[in-house]
């Protein structure tokens, strides 16, 4: 092997070309489905199409260029994914707004998108080493709790629709939750990197399954405390059960122990029949979930069916093909640009449109994971299973709402609901993914010199 | 605009977006197998060098996999560099284990083959069941236990 130049095993490829096709394509499905939207509301290309599409396509070649000269080894899926369905979910806002619903600003989202690729950006020019944040473990931990509880405090905390999850600096809010949620999971991947050898340790054994020991239940009662505390001092459902949910998965991940999984759903169960016992608008979701078609749960004012049976009926309305873009009235449905904005593409898309939807949640989530396997140590491994499940999960809880297959709680769809916070965190979530995918995939240092004793190594 | 045409851009669009979705596993189907187009050219490349080399080549592992411990489902690409494994932040195999050493073992090429040397680790090195005290080759799908992690060259 005297010839260094001779590559006998091809190095992987950057497919920075896939990328951008695949970029350039997600802009232009965004661009025609907004031209669709104007063509069915008043028979001609909208003003809004060349603004809010050439808009998108600007700030994501900006993402790619960043992406190309500080991740260049990065997965050449993640970045499409994610700007079709902030695409997409424009689009539906723009559409609810063109239809005069209040609340709906496509201008606002366009703006928020912007600030989330300038995070993306910057996360990825600062964090040249994600490793760093296995450092900051505790820090971590601390900061995801100063801001779980910061709504809670007198001054900056405020209740909006019945939920205590905002806080408001100087003239707009903001979701701490959506921060919250990154924040655990760099402490929980943190945490069980240094423990999971002890969690996995095996107590007794029941039928087919071992029991950890008891006394490694800490951890687990203590975040089952805390997003029960999230629960009853909130009454943020969703929040509660992304953040319990995120950790059993990752001590799952950590420990490989299936006892670990029934403990956490036990528990849980147990603490959501308990808050249903005892508190009133946790019982009201179960009632509405059990029976939303009860006329008196539907005409109830407050925690009714109404805004559930108006989801269903939209997504009923849309049939398999659905009733096509602009062509429905999804403005009808209650906040159907927020929470509800995935009945309001079921709607116009269908049953079509909507698998097609979760299929591209799928495949980010599913390229997450394939950067956990990659990943070369513990650390990283867990906090890319950890992003990718919050993100899966996060999806599951809300779809899953939404279309009555679990009780419905308050939760953004990632990237498609308006709302700065969740927008701004979910892009964060993905600047960390690229990142760690980009030390996955970049092959091991190459030798600069072929000969001698004494090797140089590029790193 | 009339209701056909409507109805046209309607189906067109979720063609669209289906289209967009079997594109994206395409991207990730080349990813794993490599291109068509790319597997093409090497194989006219071939007959070119001397034909021993060609030779080599057939049996030479091309992938590294972790087949048990923590790690397992790792793999690392082989090229002309060395492989390092150990405790320590800067190798290539990181591994997390009381039983490893910072720096264990190494893996590096030699003539076509891949040799395994012990860099004097506490626990020891195994290749299959014996202990490696200098450096040997790795066979292809032969087991080495570094600690509680199990490694294997495979093609």
């Amino acid at each position: 092997m005297s010839t260094p130049s001779a590559e006998p095993v091809p190095l992987p490829a950057k497919r920075r070309l896939a990328q951008l096709a695949m970029l350039a394509f997600a802009v232009a499905i965004v661009m025609l489905a907004y031209a669709n939207v104007g063509l069915a509301l008043d028979n001609q290309v909208p003003a809004g199409m060349l603004t809010y599409g050439l808009g998108l396509g600007g700030l994501m070649l900006a993402a790619y260029l960043v992406l190309a000269k500080f991740a260049p080894w990065a997965d050449p899926l993640i970045l499409p994914l994610v700007t079709l369905i902030n695409g997409l979910g424009l689009v539906i806002i723009y559409r609810l707004e063109a239809a005069g619903m209040d609340g709906a600003s496509a201008t606002n989202q366009l703006l928020w998108t912007a600030v989330g690729v300038v995070m993306f950006s910057v996360t990825l020019i600062v964090l040249r080493d994600h490793r760093a944040l296995q450092r900051l473990t505790y820090t971590a931990g601390a900061v995801g709790l100063a801001l779980l509880i910061s709504p809670l405090l007198p001054f900056i905390g405020q209740e909006i629709n019945g939920a205590r999850i905002w806080i408001g600096i100087g003239g707009f809010t903001l979701q701490p939750a959506e921060f919250t949620k990154l924040a655990l999971v760099v402490f929980f991947a943190g945490y069980l990197v240094a423990k999971r050898d002890v969690l996995a340790l095996a107590g007794r054994r029941l039928l087919f399954i071992d029991l950890p020991r008891a006394r490694d239940l800490g951890p687990v009662l203590i975040t089952w405390g805390l997003s029960l505390g999230v629960l009853i001092l909130q009454k943020d459902l969703g929040s509660s059960l992304l953040i319990f949910g995120t950790f059993i998965a990752m001590l799952y991940i950590a420990t490989q122990r299936t006892s670990w999984v029934l403990i956490g759903i036990l528990l849980f169960v147990g603490g959501a029949v308990l808050a249903g016992l005892i508190f009133d608008h946790v019982a009201a979701r179960f009632e509405v979930f059990l029976d939303p078609e009860n006329p008196a749960l539907y005409d109830r004012e407050f925690g009714g069916s109404f805004q559930l049976m108006q989801g269903l009926f939209g997504m009923g309305q849309g049939g398999v093909l659905g009733t096509g873009l602009g062509q429905g009235h999804p403005n009808l449905i209650p906040l159907s640009f927020s929470d509800f904005i995935f009945t309001a593409a079921g709607e116009e898309l269908g049953l079509t449109g909507l698998m097609a939807l979760l299929m591209v949640y799928a495949l980010l989530v599913e390229r997450g994971l394939r950067t956990s396997i990659a990943a070369r140590e513990p650390f990283s491994k867990l906090l890319a299973g950890g992003l990718s499940f919050i993100l899966a999960w996060q999806v599951f809880i809300i779809v899953g709402g939404v279309t009555n297959l679990i009780p419905l709680t308050g939760l953004v769809t990632p990237f498609m609901s308006q709302g700065g916070s969740a927008l701004l965190a979910n892009w964060i979530l993905i600047a960390l993914l690229v990142r760690m995918s980009d030390t996955a995939r970049k092959p091991p240092p190459q030798a600069i010199q072929d000969e001698g004793m004494t090797q140089v190594f590029q790193r | 605009m009339s209701e056909l045409t409507l109805l046209l851009i309607r189906l067109a669009f979720l063609a669209v977006l289906w289209f967009f979705v079997i594109a994206a596993v395409g991207v990730i189907r080349t990813d794993l197998f490599g291109s068509r187009t790319a597997a093409v050219v090497p194989a006219r490349k071939v007959p070119k060098p001397v034909k021993p080399a060609a030779k080599s080549k057939k049996g030479e592992p091309r992938q590294m996999v972790v087949t048990g411990g923590p790690l397992q489902g790792t793999t690392i690409t082989l090229s002309e560099t060395p492989i390092t494994i150990g405790r320590a932040n800067d190798s290539t195999l990181v591994v997390s284990d009381d039983y490893a050493s910072s720096r264990h073992a190494r893996l590096f090429p030699q003539d076509g083959q891949w040799i395994v040397e012990d860099l004097g680790s506490t626990n020891g090195t195994y290749l299959d069941r014996s202990k490696v005290t200098r450096p040997t080759p790795v066979p292809l799908g032969v087991p080495i236990r570094i600690g509680k992690t199990v490694i294997e060259l495979r093609k």
